[in-house]
């Protein structure tokens, strides 16, 4: 099943972002919330905190594994999916829309084109055999 | 197959005001009340919400709570790495003798040589076992002997006037391998196994440097392979200066045949739970010696058990340099005069003669399983051997489903899903202590359930059915945590 | 040999199924360079008998608490161990079970933990507790650890009240992540509250305390909790969990995290080990809390099961990040403490401490009244105090070990200041008559 939103970039760690002005919505993929199993717990940062490109944000837990969350681009967390923490099941339920977890204001919109598009997204997905 | 227990209660459940199963003798000495020998502060307002019951509530209700577990007593235990090996019962009686089970730690040296000496020829046996040249018996797991083992080394690397940031540690490696690397504050860097499941020796030679303080690996490893370059492994490492670690997790394998301490290992540490008999406990007590080159010594915890000719054995605490202490005490005596029990059982010959006996059962299970599970490795497995249930998962059974079906059959399941390497991994570990007839069992078993797959892979997902309780819900288990039983729950 | 199943024929057989020749062909991997080529150099086999005998000759060297007056604590407890334990732990589907990973066939197993669980939290008054630890010592190093990982912040203000075993176990763990253990000194045997203060900072992740102290002193929770909060600092209680049936427990005068040594729950002294590592927390920290947790949960039917579960923090999982290398628990030992706490039930569990707290008065009054013996400390204690003594203490101890009485734990080798310092314990184990004889034998041996 391949379910790549076109509007949005992706990192190679399978997060999700989507650029809206001089801010970025963070989440995870359809694949990989179907690659983790259901999601029990999501660790995400206090508001306020910095964030680099790559550098990891917070922790994605599932009853087998447990991932590092890595933020796409570089900027401030300026607000954070409350509702996570208590229902961390929309993450599997709805990846795109009631999943997203951090909101950052980027401090270097120029690193959003050296993220994946749709297509080169999709393409690293196929070759990982799913 | 057994009927189903068909018991749900847990001890507050079975409470009633007033019941007790106590037997406390009366206050002897004369005393104001109780509660106003210390300040009212520190005197508890409520009782704890404890259970009140009768003795005959504990002894039947523990008992029917047993019935509900497998055990290596009642069934074939196969689960890789663990060494599910028979308990002897020997061993149960001695580590009870009152001299040992009720001697407090610190009574006088001289009221202890019993148990001083015990352990002291224990460190020597293993000692000889492994061909190290000391070991300590204080950690009390396999997993702070492996702390104990990389703290000496970066003890000794500080020693020489070096600051080593990393450890190697191969992909195939147990957990806990890099969980105590990163606890004692080092870098894990991983390294690949080449297609026969060995260490990549080209990978290693590219991350060896003299930024490396130690290389840790398990050997035989998780593929039940015995890394035959071994030597080339361990030359290769001292040339940078970099420690060699074995991880003993599975000895069974090599016992009286190879000593870490011949291949170039600095380090070693022994499962005592494992290797040596001391039973698992559902889960423990373990114990986790660590044994070590002389050049290591002077880092050893604190204390050390010693024998001076004129006075006899005693602790000696007077260690300038040791890493320090794991646990309050000495070690797990318990366990220790458990597998000192066991070795003067066995003796040399017997040693032999288990890792003989584990490495021949486990490849004949690796024979009768071939035509209908994918091997990991070829060639000879040593005391354990892994399949892939890659077969059956393009039939959409998965080796958890496999692991499940093994429950209903009679037999506890092999360990699932490591090493981390192998798809679909089924890792079994018969041990030396089970028979030919219980093995063909097992793999009577095994190759039924290949047929169910691709006949009825329905009853596979739906198995167990004949166990006390069905598939668990392990995601609402985490989703909203439940640890302690609540009145009214 | 009685442990090996198969003979001579079936591993004939056996090979000839594999198409070896001999079990040397199955071990052609391992190079002969590498082969012993001798017997290990290790003692004969011995005859059941044999060994009995031998074993039997070793233990009676040792002066057990059966045929000696135990008075000796320090972080180990001759407490009472009712007889149903031993029958009960010994069925062999409790001891030769493994780690509950297949939780369909260790229902068993999960729900002793379970209930182990909720005694523990029950009895040291805090939200959850995990499976165990091994230790009291090092489960407050994994506190230690977890109040760093928590707070971000490197240093403690650690007690010198700490049993002092404990401290070194502490000081091991905190080498690899460069943490500093700032000592607080005691006044009159109790931590030094306004040195408490001038030790708490911003940068300090947590106040630890032990309760009550390796001197047998109660300390003032409450205020120790006070000062750790108000600058962001946890407060972790070191505590003995037989002693909570009676006081008053931490997670009511402000703890965090809550640690002890359990072995007093029904586990033998056993020369030191095993033991039983209690860890306790709040309910907002589990996640950080190292160790083995069982929960509650339905199986496929509706029916009540119980599981490991938030495995994804352990070792198993999450591997360089695990909340801790650790592995085993010490799951027959809290078998013993959950089947002790069965026994001795609500009532039960503060009868011992009363009878223990009753007996150390009394013991404490008589030996004091040794002429030259002084109780060393006038903080209230509970079942443990110190006696400053006229003469060596470690001559003390060797001249009554002739009484068969264990006298206690001298000081010196913790404390170079308490040369003359000895710890004694009295449990509900001592009668009135070993408390008299110690009394006596003690005025001799001073005189």
């Amino acid at each position: 099943m391949s379910n790549v939103p076109a509007d949005l970039k992706y990192t190679k760690e399978h997060e999700w972002a989507k650029v809206e002005g001089d801010r970025a919505r963070i989440g995870i993929t359809a694949f990989a919330q179907d690659q983790l199993g259901d999601v029990v717990f999501v660790e995400l940062p206090k508001v306020g905190t910095k964030v680099t490109s790559m550098s990891t944000f917070g922790v994605v837990e599932s009853v087998k594994a447990v991932s590092d969350l890595f933020a796409p681009l570089s900027g401030e967390v300026v607000e954070i999916n409350t509702e996570l923490p208590k229902k961390p099941e929309t993450v599997n339920r709805d990846p795109y829309g009631q999943g997203w977890m951090i909101v950052i204001r980027m401090t270097n919109p120029g690193e959003a084109s050296a993220l994946l598009n749709a297509a080169q997204y999709e393409q690293l997905i196929a070759a990982a055999g799913h | 197959m057994e009927a189903k227990p068909s018991y749900d209660k847990l001890i507050f459940e079975l409470s009633a005001p007033g019941r007790f199963a106590h037997s406390l003798p009366d206050l002897d000495v004369p005393s104001a009340d109780p509660a106003t020998l210390v300040p009212a502060q520190f005197v508890r307002a409520t009782p704890p919400a404890l259970p009140e019951v009768s003795e005959v509530d504990v002894v039947r209700h523990y008992s029917r709570l047993s019935l509900m577990n497998y055990g290596v007593d009642t069934h074939f235990y196969p689960l890789g790495s663990c060494t599910m090996k028979y308990n002897p019962k020997i061993n149960e009686d001695m580590a009870r003798l009152p001299g040992f089970a009720r001697l407090h730690p610190l009574a006088p040296a001289a009221a202890s040589q019993g148990a001083l000496q015990l352990m002291w020829e224990l460190a020597r046996d293993l000692a000889e076992i492994s061909g190290m040249d000391h070991v300590s018996l204080q950690p009390a797991a396999g997993a702070q002997g492996e702390f104990a083992g990389v703290l000496m080394i970066r003890a000794w690397h500080l020693s020489r006037g070096e600051r080593r940031h990393k450890v190697l540690i191969p992909d195939s490696a147990h957990g806990t391998n890099p969980a105590t690397t990163a606890q004692a504050g080092y870098q894990v860097v991983q390294l690949k196994s080449d297609e026969a499941g060995e260490v990549d020796l080209a990978d290693l030679e590219r991350h060896l440097d003299e930024d490396v303080a130690a290389f840790m690996i398990t050997q035989p490893n998780t593929l039940g392979l015995f890394e035959s370059r071994i030597h080339q492994i361990t030359e290769m490492c001292h040339a940078k200066g970099v420690q060699v670690y074995m991880d003993g997790a599975n000895f069974n394998a090599i016992l009286g045949i190879t000593r870490p301490g011949d291949l170039g290992f600095d380090v070693c540490h022994f499962n005592l739970h494992k290797t040596f008999t001391t039973p698992h406990g559902g889960g423990g007590p373990g114990s986790g010696p660590v044994g070590i080159k002389a050049h290591l010594a002077p880092f050893l915890p604190t204390p050390v058990v010693v024998k001076d000719g004129d006075t006899g054995y005693s602790l000696d605490w007077n260690r300038a340099q040791s890493i320090g202490k794991l646990q309050a005490f000495w070690g797990n005596f318990g366990m220790l005069v458990r597998a000192y029990t066991y070795i003067r059982t066995m003796g040399p010959d017997g040693l032999r003669s288990v890792s003989e006996n584990a490495v021949l059962n486990a490849n004949y299970i690796l024979k009768r399983l071939e035509g209908d599970y994918d091997r990991a490795t070829a060639g000879p497995c040593m005391h354990e051997c892994v399949v892939s249930a890659r077969r059956q998962k393009k039939l959409g059974v998965s080796a958890t489903d496999i692991a499940k079906r093994l429950l209903d059959l009679g037999f506890y399941a092999p360990t699932t899903y490591f090493p981390l390497i192998v798809e679909e991994a089924l890792m079994i570990e018969p041990t030396e202590t089970e028979s030919k007839e219980t093995l063909d069992q097992f793999c009577d078993a095994m190759i039924q359930i290949a047929r169910e797959a691709e006949t009825n892979p329905h009853l596979l997902h739906e198995a167990p059915v004949t166990t006390s309780v069905r598939r668990l819900d392990q995601t609402l288990a985490a989703r909203q945590p439940v640890l302690r039983w609540n009145a009214g729950a | 040999m009685r442990y090996i199943s198969n003979t001579p024929a079936q591993q004939k057989e056996m090979l000839g199924r594999i198409g070896a020749a001999s079990i040397e062909a199955l071990l052609a991997n391992v190079p002969t360079k590498a082969r012993l080529s001798r017997p290990l150099g290790l003692p004969a086999a011995m005859a059941e008998a044999d060994l009995v005998r031998h074993l039997r000759a070793l233990a009676a060297k040792d002066a057990s608490a059966d045929d000696y007056s135990c008075f000796l604590g320090a972080g180990s407890y001759d407490h009472l161990i009712p007889s149903p334990i031993n029958h009960l732990i010994s069925r062999g589907e409790f001891f030769t079970a493994y780690t509950p990973y297949q939780p369909e066939a260790s229902q068993g197993t999960l729900r002793t933990i379970f209930e182990y669980q909720t005694m523990m939290a029950e009895l040291t008054g805090m939200d959850v507790a995990n499976a165990s630890i091994y230790d009291g010592a090092s489960s407050l190093a994994e506190a230690v650890l977890m109040a760093h990982a928590v707070t971000g912040r490197n240093e403690t203000a650690f007690s010198r009240g700490i049993n002092p075993l404990y401290g070194q176990v502490v000081e091991t763990y905190c080498e690899g992540p460069d943490l500093r253990l700032k000592r607080v000194a005691l006044a009159d045997g109790v931590t030094d509250l306004d040195a408490l203060r001038r030790a708490v900072t911003d940068r300090t992740a947590a106040v630890v305390v032990q309760y009550p102290n390796f001197l047998g002193c109660l300390e003032d929770l409450r205020e120790a909790g006070e000062i750790a909060h108000a600058k962001g600092a946890l407060l972790v209680v070191a505590a003995d969990p037989v002693n909570l049936g009676f006081l008053t427990p931490p997670g009511a005068l402000g703890a965090d995290i809550v640690v002890g040594e359990g072995q007093g729950l029904g586990v033998p002294m056993s020369y030191g080990g095993p033991n039983l590592g209690v860890f306790a927390c709040r309910a907002e920290l589990v996640r950080r809390m190292p160790g083995r947790l069982v929960g509650a949960t339905v199986d496929r039917d509706g029916h009540r099961g119980f599981v490991l579960t938030l495995q994804t923090r352990e070792q198993h999982i999450r591997r360089e990040k695990a909340t801790s290398n650790i592995c085993t628990n010490v799951a027959l030992c809290a078998l013993m403490a959950t089947i002790y706490v069965s026994i001795m039930g609500k009532q039960g569990l503060r009868r011992v401490g009363e009878l223990a707290t009753a007996k150390a008065h009394y013991a404490a009054a008589r030996l004091a009244e040794v002429p030259g013996v002084q109780l060393r400390h006038r903080a209230p204690f509970f079942k443990e105090f110190a006696l400053e003594l006229p003469k060596a203490p470690e001559r003390v101890v060797k001249r009554l070990l002739r009484d068969r009485i264990l006298a206690g734990v001298p000081l010196k080798a913790f404390d170079r200041g308490a040369k003359n310092a000895l710890l004694v314990a009295v449990t509900e184990r001592r009668t009135k008559d070993e408390i008299d004889a110690y009394a006596a034998a003690l005025a001799a041996a001073v005189a």
